[in-house]
């Protein structure tokens, strides 16, 4: 369990760092070695965004143990939400120069904002949407999954399947959403211009805040009594049962919280990284992120963070390098982070020697008594 | 208040598969008694005990709690929160919890997510947990993690959180399995001791265990009930001989 002083560790790192590389950046000559430049802070806003995303998949996953392989979905509805918005935001500048409806719609011929496009013009608007979204969606799934008590392998197969009817529905163009395509081209966001530098700073520090916010929550949440009935349920869930908990109750309430704050994720994202497009829902994107968290450290929350930031600054750097081997080393890690650091990167900073003995004598003395018991 | 039987199990019948695992069951529990129920492999003991916690739903038959509750109308977490424990066979506690955590998540009280999120320990539930604690001699181990427990100490902890439920009914399965001879007179004491304010229901295989209780017996074969008795009654029966040592 994390302490007080990885909580505060975690958050001077994300907050004091985003800081840091925004000064860098603002204040140090273009030029000099202590510049940041600009593409490095988009980058940088873009890890932060996935780092949500591993937040919410480590709730569940690392504190629930609800394996989910669909939660790139939640993060890219949020992100159409935004991008709904951004569309909008464009107006009369698209390549049609029609105020309401955007360029793709005009492209396919139609001539009407369909009605589930209404209020995406107010930025409130699109926010509520990011969430609410990610959330209804989870609140229906997972309550027809968790009362079915579908769990395990199962559970985690509907998930990808949740993630691809999405990729599929979105690909549609009569679906509105801009099809194969998806939405780009976006100008402002609050009438700040995306291409201005100040703007791509100011989105990703603000980032760095709502993922501290985001962690901040998860561990009030896995800190709080709820959290150790969570534990309960991911090793003992008949037992929480006989108890009087209803699992399904409290799987769904963290389900819900973690979708949501996918959600949030997405819709940062997509203002930094300019497009959106149904390829975001690809089920290979969400076992990135569960791969992420692994290889951070399951149920640590930081490990999440810190996981999603290595993961992506190491898959930058080897597809710029040596672009035909990055899934390969992907892959490799994975297997490499499961055999020998089952406790993900993070594991290495807290070593806890005593409990690790203690766990081997109880296990000795429990054969023995289980020996003369025999 | 009328004083029937705490529990009344009617004619319960289950199948699985064509297999009778109960067949016209029928037993009744008196408030405040302790009972032993004994019987070869596959007699049907466990079905019994899922068909009350509401694991499994009978094909027939009522089982009736306190005045007029049909239990086999109402789900596991429902059935629990009506005052009825269950203590598996196999010791299963919070491994990666305190053992202070586990009894708490049992103490008697609200079971919503809501609750728990915003729940902050009172001095009563304090004052419950150091009592239970006591009773199953586990308050020097209050702040190790369950997992470190040893075999015997896990099955006292898995009772305490039983108790912690506040039952009026504890159903209790094979309670001495893999335990040492020490620790089963222990938990025979134990048994006792919680049998003075609630009603047990003890399965069990080891006979000098059921004989050390020194309660009424039910033995049950072939998903019915086949002798009822003190232990002696029951040992000295011809068809339980029978059944036992074989035809």
């Amino acid at each position: 369990m994390p302490n007080d002083r990885t909580t505060i560790a975690t958050l001077g790192c994300v907050l004091g760092g985003a800081a840091l590389l925004a000064g860098l950046n603002l204040v140090a000559p273009a030029g000099s070695a202590a510049h940041v430049p600009d593409f490095a802070i988009s980058l940088i806003g873009k890890y932060l965004c996935y780092a949500i995303l591993a937040l919410a998949v480590d709730l569940v996953w690392g504190y629930v143990g609800i394996l989910t392989l669909g939660h790139a979905a939640f993060f890219a509805l949020g992100g159409y939400a935004m991008g709904m918005y951004l569309m909008r935001e464009i107006g009369a500048r698209g390549v049609y120069a029609n105020p309401t409806l955007p360029d793709f719609m005009i492209f396919i011929g139609w001539n009407k904002l369909p009605w589930y496009w209404y209020g995406f013009d107010h930025f409130w608007f699109a926010l509520v949407m990011a969430l609410m979204v990610p959330g209804v969606l989870a609140w229906v799934f997972g309550w027809f999954a968790f009362r079915s008590r579908v769990s395990g392998v199962y559970f985690s197969i509907i998930t990808q399947a949740l993630t691809y009817a999405l990729l599929l529905a979105f690909f549609r163009n009569d679906m509105g959403f801009g099809g194969n395509n998806g939405m780009t081209d976006f100008k402002d966001i609050l009438s700040f211009p995306l291409d201005r530098e100040s703007t791509s700073v100011g989105l990703m520090l603000i980032t760095a805040v709502v993922l501290s916010a985001a962690f901040l929550l998860a561990r009030a949440i896995t800190g709080s009594r709820l959290g150790k009935v969570l534990v309960a349920v991911r090793d003992a869930e008949a037992r929480t049962r006989f108890l009087g908990y209803r699992p399904e109750s409290y799987k769904l309430a963290v389900w819900v919280v973690s979708a949501v704050i996918a959600g949030v994720g997405g819709a940062l994202y997509v203002p930094q990284v300019g497009i959106i497009n149904p390829s975001e829902f690809s089920p290979g994107n969400s076992i990135e992120a569960v791969i992420w968290v692994a290889v951070g450290g399951r149920g640590t929350l930081a490990g999440a963070i810190l996981g999603a930031v290595a993961v992506n600054l190491g898959k930058t750097w080897l597809t710029n390098a040596l672009p035909e081997i990055w899934l390969f080393a992907f892959g490799g890690l994975f297997v490499l982070v499961t055999l020998f650091l089952p406790r993900g990167i993070i594991g290495l900073f807290s070593v806890r020697l005593p409990s690790a003995t203690a766990d081997r004598k109880s296990a000795a003395a429990e054969a023995a008594v289980r020996e003369v018991a025999g | 208040m009328t004083e029937g039987p705490l529990l009344y199990l009617d004619r319960v019948s289950v199948s699985f598969d064509g297999f009778r695992a109960l067949n016209e069951l029928s037993l009744a529990l008196e408030p405040g008694e302790m009972r032993a129920v004994i019987g070869p492999n596959g007699s049907g003991k466990t079905t019994m005990m899922d068909v009350i916690t509401g694991k499994t739903k009978p094909d027939a038959g009522r089982v009736v709690f306190g005045d007029d509750t049909d239990l086999t109308r109402l789900d596991e977490p429902a059935i629990a929160r009506l005052g009825v424990g269950r203590k598996f066979q196999r010791p299963t506690v919070f491994e990666p919890l305190s053992v202070r955590d586990n009894v708490l998540l049992a103490l008697n009280g609200d079971r919503s997510p809501r609750f728990a999120l915003w729940a902050r320990e009172t001095p009563d539930e304090r004052a419950r947990l150091e009592e239970i604690l006591l009773t199953i001699r586990l308050g020097a181990e209050r702040d190790r993690r369950a997992a470190d427990l040893s075999h015997g100490q896990k099955q006292w902890l898995e009772i305490g959180m039983l108790l912690a439920q506040e039952p009026r009914l504890l159903l209790v399965d094979e309670p001495v399995a893999g335990m040492t001879d020490a620790e089963t007179v222990a938990t025979a004491d134990l048994l006792r001791e919680i049998n003075r304010t609630r009603s047990v229901m003890v399965v069990e295989h080891d006979m000098a265990f059921v004989r050390a209780l020194a309660v009424k017996v039910t033995v049950l074969h072939e998903g019915g009930v086949l002798a009822e008795g003190s232990i002696d009654d029951v040992q000295n029966d011809h068809r339980v001989i029978e059944v036992y040592l074989g035809r």
